[in-house]
């Protein structure tokens, strides 16, 4: 077999390696004509068995012209067998025999069928060798497993096909597009096999102005990035279908800029959720105790990896839980990094109160030490974290996409957020922590234990934060310097939002999410977080105390 | 009135300045003119350590200047620095000229590498060292001065001056980490060759580097203490002990701090253009908000408002890290620092020189009093007072 193909390869080469464009441009247009024609006549008689073996036999003649030939008769006879043929061509899984003229499919999982009838064959025989493809066939025979695939009995893999008819709009598929079009039924299907079937139609030559402008009409509905470049790329058009075109144009990139839009806000809800559950815990402690936490962002780590323990037993013991290790990882955050947090605060916070600076450099130091003990316990390296099931994937709205786990998050942050508020308000502890807050040594005149108060809010604080890191663990890498990438930006939303009220952490973390992410497009991300901490430098410089200060004597308390 | 016996050059501050006199001119003369391996003879590697030390010493006088007598907690002095730092490595890319690996005359090597047409325009003048050396301390004192302007004029104090600090490093560090900022982005300014004719990694260069930075040691120490010595350093620390009531006296609060921030910020760009030739690298890591409080951690180890203990400090801790994260120790390094900074806060609050300067010792008792007093009512953040 190697001799022949070295004997023959030069001269497929000469035929069609380099053929002159304008040629190539004829015989494509031949090519499809016979194929269309095929299609038609196929569509109506869907059986000729004895079309389809003759078709199947010229795959072993090993010429080029053959095999196009071939694969148009295969894909247009409607047979059973022609999807398997066609896609082990694609995949060189297709043998054939040039002295019995008998073709097989090497299938997928290594058994051999013939592919004329169907039939297993033991092994291939010797002088099997596989079907040749170049460049061109190549590409008819991705059409005609596109084709194929437009007649699947699967009501997604239609719409997929029906895509990248869409994409590529070649001719050749258009009967195939318009007989799928009229047997259809699924409305989903449907509307996609008009926008493909549009889509052909305005590319293709010799369409009456009416039936262009009617595509137009369909392409604008569909109203994507795919309808805008479909409809940007069209040229030598008749001044009535060149103007409905430019009106459709710029329709589709006015909505195109609302969907960018509304994408824009939903990319800052998201980024403001995660900023609110790094900061809403720093909020509690600097706006109760005055105390600026910079291990704040090291308690979220701890969270994180609370959730890698959790997930690491589970996988190792109880694998059938492993959708539920979220609800069990987010209690246990909560308690780990509380109890540090409350360990931190006895042992070392409570003897600095009334210096601030210094307890920003005694924390600080405490971040390192939490940082390097993780590091030594668990390595230095990122800990995958895995996402639930239904946590997983997205869906589509309108133009945009939604990730389930973005979505999880931000109604869990607001969670978080409704149930510290309704802690802050109904609970004898959020009361005395208001008290607290609000001047401390009144509180302590009416016989509040300030000192109770502050190291239960330390470890409420810190809890949240290990709760945030439960969270964050399914969007970013868990690594021991998780905490430091929060700690900036939290600061940054307190500030913003002001000192001792959670409304202004949550407008400030929302606020700083969406101008971030409006910002992004136009500046990109880094200038963007550039221009972000100027702002932020700037607004402090007008209000320095934050967006929602507290006001009158509690300032000055 | 202690302050009288810190009026002048008192008998600590002169051994001091004696000290690193002495060592600036002795440890130099031991490298060049003793034999090699000789007992007596400084290694070369070490000579570029200790400069290197001198650099960070400098950087503590600086932070000990705002911290220690004026209550200002900036942790972004690492900005400056490295502004600085910036400054002199400019003026050393242009001197590479066409010993470069593109052999571009006037480009830089990293600039022909991203394909820059031309110079961009804040890099003229750098070939010339006046020039350079006028930005060294220019860029930095502008940045503080408008920074300091607008945060002092509406009176940002306390912990929400040290974040927003922070936030105008961490700023700093991503926009220097971006390659259409000019300034070589993530690899920073490297590779120098020479500095006023002579190659930046000769001995002799090295040594006259050194007995540089000592100079800048004493010139800052020196005026550093001319400042707090001052009728002007008593207003500084009547801010730091009670900002309010120093405003109601009359003084315009804002104008001293703004003042001594701004110096504060040159000396930071000084002491950071005389690391730059010593250690031969600048990149924008050095903005790194961790850095700058690390330099904070050297004036509390050595000892807050006594300027001889940060300068004394940002030794030891520096010789601890290169001691510590050189050895067998490595992975324990960040323990140790972290421990340190909790261990100086809660036992340690004088720092070394506070604590065993006998000298210092009442009025370091009267200082420590007033602040904690004024500080929990003027910090303007309602914090627990537990002592009362």
């Amino acid at each position: 077999m190697i001799p022949k193909f070295a004997s023959e390869a030069p001269r497929k080469l000469a035929n069609f390696g380099i053929g002159a464009p304008v040629a190539a441009n004829a015989f494509d247009r031949l090519r499809s004509i016979v194929l269309s024609v095929f299609l038609i006549v196929v569509l109506t008689l869907p059986a000729f068995a004895g079309a389809f073996d003759d078709a199947v036999a010229k795959f072993a003649n090993d010429e080029f012209s053959d095999t196009e030939e071939a694969i148009g008769m295969v894909a247009s006879s409607g047979n059973p067998l022609a999807f398997p043929i066609i896609s082990a061509l694609h995949d060189d899984r297709l043998s054939a025999d040039p002295d019995t003229k008998k073709v097989y499919i090497t299938q997928q999982d290594g058994k051999i069928i013939d592919a004329a009838t169907g039939t297993p064959v033991a092994k291939l025989p010797d002088n099997a060798a596989s079907v040749r493809l170049n460049n061109r066939l190549r590409r008819s025979v991705e059409a005609a497993l596109g084709s194929l695939t437009l007649l699947s009995p699967d009501p997604a893999k239609r719409i997929a096909a029906a895509q990248t008819v869409f994409k590529s709009h070649e001719e050749s598929a258009l009967p195939v597009v318009e007989g799928a079009l009229a047997k259809e039924t699924n409305n989903a299907v449907k509307a996609a096999f008009a926008e493909a079937r549009a889509a052909i139609l305005l590319n293709k030559s010799g369409t009456s102005d009416a039936d262009r402008l009617e595509a137009i009409a369909t392409i604008k509905a569909r109203g994507d990035q795919e309808a805008l470049a479909l409809l940007t790329d069209l040229s030598d058009q008749s001044p009535l279908v060149a103007k409905a075109a430019a009106t459709a144009v710029s329709s589709i990139q006015s909505r195109l800029a609302i969907w960018s839009a509304v994408q824009n806000a939903w990319y800052g809800l998201s980024l403001g959720s995660v900023l609110l559950l790094a900061a809403i815990g720093l909020a509690i402690t600097f706006g109760v105790m005055g105390v600026i936490n910079m291990a704040h962002g090291e308690m979220v780590m701890l969270g994180a990896y609370t959730t890698f323990v959790v997930q690491d037993i589970i996988r190792t013991s109880f694998p059938g839980l492993f959708d539920y290790s979220l609800f069990i990882a987010v209690p246990l955050a909560f308690l780990v990094a509380g109890a540090i947090g409350v360990l931190i605060e006895r042992t070392i916070i409570r003897f600095l109160y009334g210096r601030p600076l210094e307890t920003l450099l005694a924390t600080w130091g405490i971040s390192l030490v939490l940082q390097q003990a993780v590091r030594t316990a668990f390595g230095p390296t990122n800990r995958e974290v895995g996402n639930p099931s239904w946590m997983s994937g997205a869906f589509e709205l309108g133009q945009i996409t939604i990730t389930y786990n973005r979505l999880w998050i931000l109604c869990f942050t607001l969670a978080v957020f409704a149930i510290l508020l309704a802690m802050l308000r109904y609970t004898a502890l959020g009361l005395e922590m208001r008290a607290v807050t609000q001047n401390r040594r009144m509180a302590a005149s009416m016989g509040i234990a300030t000192s109770r108060v502050d190291a239960l809010t330390f470890g409420l604080g810190s809890g949240i934060a290990g709760i945030a890191g439960v969270a964050l663990s399914q969007i970013d890498n868990v690594s021991p310097n998780l905490g430091q990438s929060y700690i900036i930006d939290s600061f940054m939303v307190v500030v913003f939002g002001g000192v001792g009220n959670l409304w202004g952490t949550l407008v400030g973390a929302f606020t700083l999410g969406i101008a971030n992410k409006f910002l992004e497009p136009v500046a990109g991300a880094v200038l963007a977080k550039i221009a972000i901490l100027v702002l932020i430098i700037l607004f402090i410089q007008k209000r320095p105390r934050g967006l929602f200060a507290l006001k009158g004597r509690a300032v000055e308390a | 009135m202690p302050h009288v016996l810190t009026r002048s050059l008192d008998r600590g501050t002169t051994l001091f300045v004696i000290l690193v006199a002495a060592c600036g001119v002795l440890i130099p003369l031991s490298n060049l003119l003793l034999p090699t391996g000789s007992m007596l003879q400084v290694p070369t590697y070490l000579v570029a350590l200790f400069g290197k030390y001198a650099c960070y010493a400098v950087l503590a006088l600086s932070i000990d200047l705002i911290w220690g007598y004026c209550g200002i907690l900036s942790l972004g002095h690492g900005a400056f620095f490295a502004l600085g730092g910036y400054a002199m490595g400019m003026y050393l890319m242009r001197q590479i000229g066409s010993r470069g690996v593109y052999g571009n005359p006037v480009l830089p090597d990293f600039m022909v590498f991203l394909n820059y047409p031309k110079l961009p325009w804040y890099w003229h003048g750098f070939d010339m060292f006046w020039f350079a050396a006028l930005m060294v301390v220019v860029v930095p004192g502008l940045l503080a001065f408008c920074f300091g302007w607008l945060a002092f004029r509406s009176r940002v104090t306390g912990v929400y001056l040290s974040i927003i600090t922070q936030a105008m490093t961490y700023a700093l560090l991503l926009a220097f980490f971006r390659n259409d900022f000019g300034f070589g982005g993530n690899n920073g300014l490297t590779d120098f060759k020479d500095i006023l004719g002579f190659n930046v990694q000769a001995e002799g260069t090295r040594a006259a580097l050194f007995a540089l930075s000592c100079l800048a040691i004493i010139v800052a120490f020196l005026t550093c203490r001319a400042v707090v010595t001052s009728k002007l350093g008593k207003v500084l620390i009547a801010v730091r002990d009670a900002e309010s009531r120093t405003r109601f006296l009359g003084y315009r609060v804002e104008s001293y701090k703004l003042f001594v921030f701004t110096l504060s910020a040159c000396m930071a760009g000084v002491a950071g253009a005389l690391y730059v030739p010593q250690v031969g690298i600048i990149n924008p890591s050095e903005f790194a908000p961790a850095n700058s409080i690390e330099a904070v951690i050297w004036v509390a180890v050595g000892g807050r408002g006594t300027l001889i203990g940060a300068a004394i400090g940002a030794v030891v801790v520096n010789y601890a890290k290169t001691y510590f994260t050189s050895g067998p120790l490595a992975p324990y390094w960040l323990f140790m620092l972290g421990a340190l900074f909790i261990l100086v806060t809660l036992l340690l609050p004088k720092g070394i020189v506070g604590t065993f300067n006998p000298w210092s010792e009442r009025w370091k008792a009267d200082r420590l009093t007033a602040n904690s007093e004024s500080a929990a009512a003027e910090d303007g953040v309602s914090e627990p007072r537990l002592a009362e």
